[in-house]
């Protein structure tokens, strides 16, 4: 399937052919600059409906350095705190918009949008369920730095349980042959049984701990996620698991010199600044690729490329 | 159909016979017809007989009452394989496999409260996958979120009859 007027509404909906046509033309873009106009006399519409910085802000900067104008709509200041309906919402972006990128709390609202909308609709995460384009990003990182998506031990570390961001990183790279992915958290926030069902489907093999210690020295990326405050449905949960994991410089020793640690920002507490400053630090690249591979993204959709 | 089934009731004039029905799931078939007993139908209840179709079966015969074909898209949840025999004057006057369709839509409910097709100002119908009939499992194509068979079967018979 190619990517023209594709909705992008999970990593899983894509193949290793498909990335690999969007890693290229990242590569391009970061390598010999991107086309200024190329998408002059697009509206893009961001429909943010749960707080955003990074994925927001990339996207519209993402579709401005192409030529296109952007309209945000911010669920809190729109008709939908006066009770309007996400349907209708979507039509009126649908009339109104070339293309809808979509946040929210609630799961499914993308694939519901999909189905409303005859325009493409991205999905900019929702709720504990999906964060594709994150996890395309994510992907490119390791392959800029490693040179490979294949033959990695990969840990994920942190809330596997309602982190959209690790969920959908998990399921792209089990796309790719002979990694291990170990799964490490304390085991309230293990990965669910639908994402763990999934890899045993497509044959990765996956390893659980709650021990990090165990495989630090085995690693090749470590992808780090905070702890979910919002999705917790009872906050007396969240207080038992706070503060429950930590990297720091002491938690990386004996670490291979190759490891690059990786998150999908924001930080709270369990990533230390003084990670920042060594040379396994690969999360605010992550966020630099985030504006060539969202240009990529919306270059193929709008089938200019 | 030469079945254990025959030896042990007797064959009904007028009225419906659902067979080949999972062995277990009998009563909560009943429960979803709105079958109490105390309706003053005839009812026969088998379980657990051999079937050379299933295994083992239940099959559920009541007489005077023809299946409200409004039930038969639920009915197909619980008893998946399950096959319904209209009966007129001993005969069978029609006879309906039941099939369950790979996507399931506007009878399930998603468990999940924070699932999109579960707020109710939207005008949105749920949509279940099947990924397995025994034990019954469905998945929610929005939320990904499982039902489970115990879930599933009281759902189905919650809103019975």
């Amino acid at each position: 399937m190619g990517w023209k007027n594709r909705d992008v509404i999970s990593i899983e909906d894509f193949s290793i052919d498909d990335l690999e046509v969007l890693f290229k033309l990242t590569d391009e873009y970061l390598e010999k600059g991107h086309p200024n106009e190329l998408l002059k006399g697009y509206i893009i519409g961001n429909v943010f409906l749960e707080p955003s910085t990074r994925t927001r802000i990339s996207f519209e900067v993402a579709a401005k350095k192409l030529g296109a104008e952007v309209v945000n709509f911010i669920g809190e200041y729109s008709s939908i705190k006066k009770g309007e309906s996400l349907f209708d919402t979507f039509k009126m972006m649908d009339i109104y918009t070339d293309l809808i990128i979509i946040r929210s709390p609630i799961e499914g609202t993308a694939r519901y949008a999909s189905d409303v909308c005859k325009k493409p609709v991205i999905n900019a995460g929702d709720g504990m369920l999906n964060h594709p384009t994150q996890a395309m990003i994510d992907l490119y990182t390791i392959r800029k730095i490693h040179g490979r998506l294949n033959n990695l031990k990969i840990g994920v570390y942190g809330d596997l349980r309602y982190g959209r961001a690790s969920n959908s990183f998990i399921l792209g790279i089990a796309k790719y042959p002979n990694n291990l992915i170990y799964a490490i958290s304390p085991p309230q926030l293990k990965l669910r049984e639908e994402i763990k069902e999934k890899l045993k489907e497509i044959g990765a093999i996956l390893y659980e701990t709650t021990n990090l210690n165990e495989v630090i020295s085995e690693l090749d990326v470590l992808y780090v996620t905070r702890i979910q405050k919002e999705r917790f449905p009872d906050p007396a949960e969240y207080e038992k698991v706070r503060g429950s994991y930590k990297i720091d410089l002491k938690s990386l020793e004996g670490s291979k010199p190759e490891l690059i640690i990786m998150h999908p920002l924001p930080r709270v507490e369990e990533l230390s600044y003084e990670v920042d400053v060594t040379q396994k630090q690969a999360y605010f690249k992550q966020v630099t690729f985030g504006i060539p591979l969202r240009m990529a993204l919306l270059s193929l959709i709008l089938g200019k490329m | 159909m030469a079945e254990e089934t025959e030896m042990k009731v007797t064959k009904i004039r007028n009225g419906t016979v659902i067979d080949h029905i999972p062995n277990g799931r009998a009563l909560s078939v009943l429960k979803l017809l709105g079958l109490t007993g105390k309706e003053g139908l005839t009812i026969a209840l088998v379980m657990n007989v051999k079937s050379k179709k299933i295994g083992i079966k239940d099959v559920v015969k009541v007489e005077n009452l023809e299946l409200d074909p409004s039930l038969v898209s639920r009915l197909a949840l619980i008893a998946p394989n399950a096959t319904i025999n209209i009966i007129r004057d001993y005969k069978v006057y029609e006879k309906r496999k039941i099939v369950l369709q790979d996507v399931v839509e506007n009878i399930l409910k998603c468990t999940n409260p924070t699932c999109i097709s579960r707020q109710s100002n939207e005008p949105i119908v749920s949509k279940f996958k099947v990924i397995s009939k025994n034990p019954l499992k469905f998945q929610c194509m929005y939320c990904n979120r499982y039902l489970m068979e115990n879930e599933v079967i009281l759902q189905i018979t919650e809103r019975g009859g």
